[in-house]
């Protein structure tokens, strides 16, 4: 059985998404912050492409790319690892929009006996920004249809 | 485009207080009146009044005053709106979340591998 997956928006620039996973945290911490385990997940393959980098540099002050095959070129995601706490907490920026963009994104996991809680805690810097933010997947609707069509399978 | 997006904005500040959640669903069961609301919420009538305002405002209720009684009523297609929305983003995490589960699933199995 599929854990469930919950959105919440819990205020006109925060959401927050909660999920549980049935391994220790230990290894749910790995699966967010080793590149080869990432690349794995990150891009559902529902959405029909494959990641062209994944570079993880965790640790406070490091940095993070995630680049996406796109036309008429590809589309770089990046940002810097504010908070590296292992198998607990950590806290990162996406930088896209410039570093005073302020976006920050905080996981913290919690291990519950066989099962670890994750809560990705996402601000953006605007009201503005958390509707595009959260709409920033309008650009692919193919692969939304594909997922509409796994999801109600 | 910038007109859709502000409604949006308050139909979500509108569904960011719990009592204002609260009276969608009820108003998703059945048409009821601001006194009624009042009672089931434990608030006063102002303050109802308030907050089906705020709804009122989003779009997300109606209200139609019959006699000496306000009826309110769901603004359905706004409602629908706002949870397509937000659903979107949840599809990617679900989806995300699901690759995710699959990733464990093979690290686990790696672990118990190796510790034999």
């Amino acid at each position: 059985m599929k854990n469930e997956t919950k959105v919440e928006r819990i205020s006109e620039n925060e959401v927050v998404i909660t999920r549980t996973f049935d391994a220790p945290a230990q290894l749910v911490f790995e699966a967010w912050t080793k590149p080869e385990l990432m690349r794995r997940w990150w891009v559902p393959r529902s959405m029909g492409m494959t990641l062209l980098a994944c570079e993880l540099d965790v640790r406070t002050g490091g940095t993070y790319r995630f680049v996406f095959p796109s036309e008429p070129e590809p589309m770089a995601f990046f940002g810097r690892y504010l908070e590296v706490t292992p198998h607990s907490r950590l806290v990162w920026t996406n930088d896209e929009g410039g570093q005073d963009a302020g976006q920050v994104s905080t996981l913290t996991l919690e291990e519950r006996g066989e099962t670890t809680r994750i809560v990705l805690h996402e601000r953006f810097p605007s009201r503005e920004a958390t509707d595009a933010g959260m709409g920033a997947y309008d650009g692919m609707p193919e692969s939304f249809a594909q997922l509409d069509e796994i999801l109600a399978g | 485009m910038v007109q859709h997006s502000e409604r949006l904005d308050a139909a979500f500040a509108a569904l960011s207080d719990a009592t204002r959640r609260g009276v969608l669903e009820q108003l998703g069961r059945a048409d009821a009146s601001i006194t009624e609301l009042a009672d089931k919420f434990g608030m006063t009538l102002t303050g109802m009044k308030k907050h089906v305002g705020v709804l009122e405002d989003a779009g997300l209720v109606a209200t139609a005053k019959v006699g000496r009684v306000r009826t309110c009523t769901l603004g359905e297609r706004r409602l629908e709106e706002v949870t397509a929305w937000i659903d979107r983003y949840r599809q990617l995490w679900s989806a995300r979340f699901e690759e995710l589960d699959l990733v464990l699933e093979d690290m686990k199995r790696k672990k118990k591998e190796q510790s034999r």
